[in-house]
């Protein structure tokens, strides 16, 4: 059944319907109603979706990613975990690097031109530190710098820029990202608030942590927990559409089960046939901390990374057969990330200790396969101090995909992630250079706050939308510090301009943010120089 | 149709539980006084109750005193009267800014106004800033009791008296409580007394006084309509001088004639006074006989007692061993509140584990307890009034805005959260409600609210710092639900959150560990604390949008 009908056949006119259908009662509407066709049309094929899939703990991308033409110096720098020469999985046409043996499916994909492996993806002076270094991949910030929103998030804020007032709507009744999980994470964090949505399961709300549903036991606080969550779930915004997506698809192609990463990219598949326009997916799974037992001691293709490597090829690989016989390959993309790397020379317990640049898959029909960038150089007789040093940028990776697959512009992309990044060629989207769509989403929603112009040299004016009350609007950096206040004081509703006369201060990015009771709306803005 | 049936039948298309459901365990547990474990777990569920939500410090102070000192301080506050409200407002009066208005009579409609939400700021404030005790709690009790609507008494200088008289009588004797309340100006305005006259009676105060302040309407038998008429003229002649505020007696106003009730009331006869004490006279004669129906007085306020700190189902089981001795003590106590209350607040029942958790926070709790309990910095309301009242005016606003505006009530019988059969507090939320619930919390934490230069946000960390062992992930988390929660989180749950949020995925506790030793060591490096602020701050606004965290 299609989206289309799976509605109009669920709902009647004149039937309550005790939910939302995108944030508006449906039940006023008949499906004649183009209000309502709008939030049922179709959707169209030219909507792009990427997948983020993070690996959770510092994957050892040499042992995933295997030199072969440096085969010697690997293996001398790692005799305990190495893969055997003979067992590395080769790649047609490239015969200077190959991957891990349980990566057969990932192997197939290379050599249907549907896998970009990007060697020594970092960034200067890396950090070591799990925490520091996943806030580093999520928020796109310098090394040294600390930001305390996502680049997904800040991409997303900057294509709905209105968003989440006055949404979900017509042009955009979806989630703008979904997050496979309990808690979203920073990457989805736009400059103000949270830019997408958790979920665990699209056809049951119920599941609020990771599966795990707390018992609502016979008793008094039971009873009212009970009835606070069923509230919860009818108010849950966008629920409905996401049942709706998920009951479009009744039939998936096979995943491997005992794979949590499957099963995540099971639900997103579901979720992308289903009609969802959300344009960015997150999941993730964990165990890559291979500090002790990575390998057997007596054979080194399996063990604990042996079987990481096999959940994440089967995963994906099981993935894009299905998104290819759902008939939707075309309109994906995913790449994988993990905190860091590993350290060249193993340790003594067969593990390998926190180290740096590590490569990246990024894989879709949509891809340009291949491997970009050379091997890593690997000094003869590594020691413990030898680390990867990194070739592209992770911020190169997210600035193409967001240029060649999003079609975004340069200057919002210098926007997004605060300065410009080698251009990398990764994916193939036609729709790039032609314009019109985007007005409609950067329009969707309720407009409080705009600037204009932007970019701007020096000043810019800015024009603000109260419905009264105290309303305050300043500015604030990348860091989230407010440094310069416009307006704050009690106003009549209405419609209101200010200038912003940025002298003094250094080009870059700043957030426009108005603050009007508990509502709020951030507007990025980019000064350059004139 | 019982209530029973009438919650299945509402609810049973929404919910698809099964009847069954509603069908929840009770206690038997009775007066007796509590002798279980006295741990954080008992004093945060007593003091979520009693007080504006359990601060960390709150705690600690009270963790060395025994169950039975706890409830006793917090049922005897020894600190004076707050000072009152301030003018904070830019409209022209003969008020100084920063001084007090409360003393001046009368003035124009729109200062009358800006008043009336300097007023409304204030008690905001009071409840933010309350001592270790139950007073801020029970004059909001008593508001809901004899409601009053601020845009009806109009005048700010009457709302003030009248909150300040329900505050200074907060803990002490009821029936003369009632009797002050009966002539009070704010309460002459609001119900019409100051229009009740011998020429021409209104009812108004009459009725209600009855209904809903002393005996309510479900006695059976009840009092008649004849006497509420009767009431009404045994009430005549009190007149307020607008000039100062003040009640006075008007004799010629006064209905002289005798007054005869019905036999609810043993045909009591009220004889006609007349001169100066009139009123007076005849007002004690008429509590006289109100109170003297001794039963249906103590136990429609002992119930409206135990709906408001307990829960609101009351079972026979309930009503035999809670509410019936309860309203025993407040006979023999001749309508003392504190013996009910100390009775009540050291009893087994109420420390109950099936009477734990219960409660849904009403609108002004969730306002107030998030800044209470995170021990939000607020401007100084000494130096700094201006800022502070802002502030105030943010929380009453959203408090207001999830359907609870504090001095503005929605009629006379206060709101429905503590009287609406079958969901009472199950009112407080829905599907307005409940997301504008979680964007003010997503609000405190994530932007704060920020006015003249000055913001109100949580500090996670400083939150942190007052746990017993912030650095185990663990002791963190638990500590952490014994201030926000009443209820439990399952092991599962929290060790998906512990690994989701603090640990960024990984499985090792340490690196938590280290993230926060590491920023004990160096606060001021901004990367140590920006790890472990964004860690915190998403734990924290992640825990106050689950369902649980409404619940107290």
């Amino acid at each position: 059944m299609k989206r289309r009908d799976f509605l109009r056949n669920s709902i009647p006119a004149a039937t309550v319907l005790p939910a939302l259908i995108g944030g508006f009662s449906v039940k006023a509407y008949s499906a004649d109603n183009p209000f309502l066709q709008s939030l049922m049309r179709a959707t169209m094929d030219t909507d792009k979706v990427l997948v983020i899939i993070q690996l959770n703990g510092g994957n050892d991308g040499l042992n995933m990613v295997i030199p072969i033409d440096t085969y010697g110096n690997y293996y001398n720098a790692r005799t305990n975990i190495a893969i055997p020469q003979n067992r590395i999985l080769t790649l047609n046409g490239y015969d200077k690097t190959g991957l891990h043996p349980s990566m057969t499916g990932l192997q197939t994909l290379y050599n249907e031109g549907k896998l970009s492996v990007i060697q020594a993806v970092g960034y200067p002076s890396p950090n070591f530190s799990h925490f520091r270094a996943t806030d580093i991949w999520m928020s796109a910030s310098d090394a040294n710098a600390e930001v305390d929103n996502g680049w997904a998030g800040r991409y997303l804020a900057t294509e709905f820029p209105n968003y989440p007032n006055g949404f979900p709507n017509s042009a955009m009744p979806d989630p703008l990202a979904i997050q496979i999980g309990s808690i979203s994470s920073l990457a989805l964090q736009g400059p103000s608030f949270p830019m997408g949505i958790s979920i665990t399961d699209p056809t049951n709300f119920y599941n609020l942590i990771d599966g795990v549903v707390d018992p609502t036991p016979d008793t008094p606080w039971g009873k009212e927990l009970k009835y606070i969550r069923m509230i919860a779930q009818l108010t849950k915004q966008y629920s409905s559409v996401i049942k709706a997506a998920a009951a479009n698809v009744t039939s998936q192609g096979n995943y491997p089960s005992g794979n949590d990463l499957a099963a995540q990219l099971k639900i997103v598949a579901r979720l992308v046939k289903g009609g969802l326009k959300t344009r960015i997916y997150m999941v993730s799974t964990g165990g890559f901390d291979t500090h002790s037992a990575q390998t057997t001691a007596t054979d080194t293709t399996v063990g604990n990374h042996a079987n990481l490597m096999l959940k994440v090829s089967d995963g994906i690989k099981a993935f894009m057969d299905d998104l290819k016989g759902l008939g939707v390959e075309d309109r994906v993309i995913g790449m994988t990330f993990s905190e860091f790397g590993r350290r060249i020379k193993s340790n003594s317990s067969t593990g390998t200790d926190h180290g740096a640049a590590a490569p990246m898959f990024v894989f879709g029909k949509n891809v340009r396969g291949g491997v970009v960038g050379t091997n890593p150089a690997i000094p003869s007789g590594a020691t413990v101090n030898d680390n990867i040093p990194f070739q592209y940028d992770f911020r190169s990776i997210y600035s193409s995909l967001l240029s060649q697959w999003f079609c975004v512009k340069d200057v919002d992309i210098q926007t997004i992630l605060f300065k410009n990044f080698q251009n990398i060629p990764l994916a193939i989207n036609n729709a790039c250079g032609t314009t019109g769509l985007e007005d409609v989403y950067r329009n969707a929603g309720d407009q409080l706050i705009v600037n204009y112009p932007n970019p701007f040299a020096e000043s810019t004016k800015l024009t603000f939308k109260t419905k009264g009350g105290h309303t305050l609007v300043h500015v604030m950096d990348t860091l989230g510090r407010s440094i310069r206040t416009l307006t704050d004081k009690v106003y009549t509703p209405g419609v209101y301009n200010l200038d912003f006369d940025s002298y003094g201060l250094p080009t870059g990015v700043y957030y426009a943010r108005l603050q009007n009771g508990a509502t709020q709306q951030v507007r990025p803005m980019l000064k350059v120089r004139p | 149709m019982d209530r029973r049936a009438f919650l299945t039948a509402k609810h049973s298309s929404l919910t698809r539980q099964p009847e069954s459901a509603f069908h929840t365990a009770r206690t038997t547990s009775g007066l007796t006084p509590y002798s279980g474990p006295w741990t954080a777990e008992e004093i945060v569920h007593l003091l979520k109750r009693t007080m504006f939500g359990a601060k960390p410090d709150d705690v600690t102070y009270f963790l060395s005193k025994s169950m039975s000192q706890v409830v006793d301080e917090l049922l005897n506050p020894v600190a004076a009267m707050p000072s009152p409200p301030v003018k904070d407002y830019s409209e022209t009066d003969t008020i100084a800014a920063g001084a007090t208005w409360v003393n001046d009579y009368p003035a124009d409609n729109s200062t009358e106004q800006v008043r009336r939400n300097s007023f409304k700021k204030w008690s905001i404030g009071l409840m933010i800033n309350q001592d270790r005790n139950i007073r801020e709690k029970m004059t909001l009790f008593w508001h809901n009791h004899f409601a009053t609507e601020a845009v009806t008494i109009d005048n700010a200088q009457l709302l003030y008296k009248h909150h300040a008289l329900l505050r200074s009588n907060a803990l002490g004797n009821f029936k003369a409580l009632v009797k002050a309340v009966t002539i009070d100006p704010g309460m002459l305005v609001y119900l019409n007394g100051y229009l009740n006259t011998n020429t021409a009676a209104d009812e108004n105060y009459a009725r209600e006084l009855q209904e809903l302040f002393t005996l309510g309407k479900e006695n059976n038998p009840n009092y008649t309509e004849d006497d509420v008429k009767t009431v009404a003229k045994v009430l005549t002649g009190w007149r307020i001088d607008f000039t100062t505020g003040i009640t006075n007696f008007t004799p010629a106003k006064h209905d002289s004639s005798t007054k005869q009730f019905s036999s609810f009331y043993n045909n009591t006869a009220i004889a006609g006074q007349s001169g100066a004490t009139a009123g007076d006279v005849e007002l004690d004669a008429l509590l006289n006989m109100i109170f003297s129906k001794q039963v249906e007085v103590s136990q429609f306020i002992i119930k409206k007692l135990y709906r408001w700190f307990c829960y609101y189902t009351i079972d026979a089981t309930a009503q035999a061993n809670v509410i019936d001795p309860l309203a025993q003590i407040f006979r023999n106590s001749n309508w003392d509140i504190k013996p009910v209350l100390s009775a009540l607040f050291k009893s087994e029942h109420f420390f109950d584990a099936l009477n734990r958790g219960c409660v849904i926070k009403s609108p002004v709790e969730i306002a107030v307890k998030a800044c209470r309990e995170f021990s939000i910095v607020f401007p100084d309301a000494t130096t700094d009034y201006a800022d502070a009242y802002n502030m105030w005016d943010f929380i009453h606003f959203q408090a207001a805005i999830f359907n609870q505006d504090y001095a503005d009530p929605p009629s006379v019988s206060g709101w429905p959260s503590y009287y609406q059969k079958p969901m009472f507090y199950e009112l407080w939320i829905n599907s307005d409600t409940l997301p504008k619930r979680e964007q003010f919390t997503d609000t405190l934490i994530v932007s704060g609210y920020t006015r003249n230069g000055k913001t109100i946000k949580i500090d996670p960390i400083a939150f942190a710092k007052k746990l017993s062992n912030p650095g185990d992930p663990n002791i963190l988390i638990n500590d952490s639900l014994t201030i926000l929660y009443r209820v439990p989180l399952s092991d599962a749950s929290k060790n998906t959150i512990k690994t989701s949020i603090l640990l960024s995925g990984q499985t090792s506790d340490y690196y938590w560990t280290n993230a926060w030793n590491a920023y004990l060591a160096n606060p001021t490096d901004s990367m140590n604390y920006q790890t472990v602020y964004t860690r915190l701050r998403d734990l924290y606004k992640y825990l106050m949008n689950l369902a649980e965290y409404q619940l107290a």
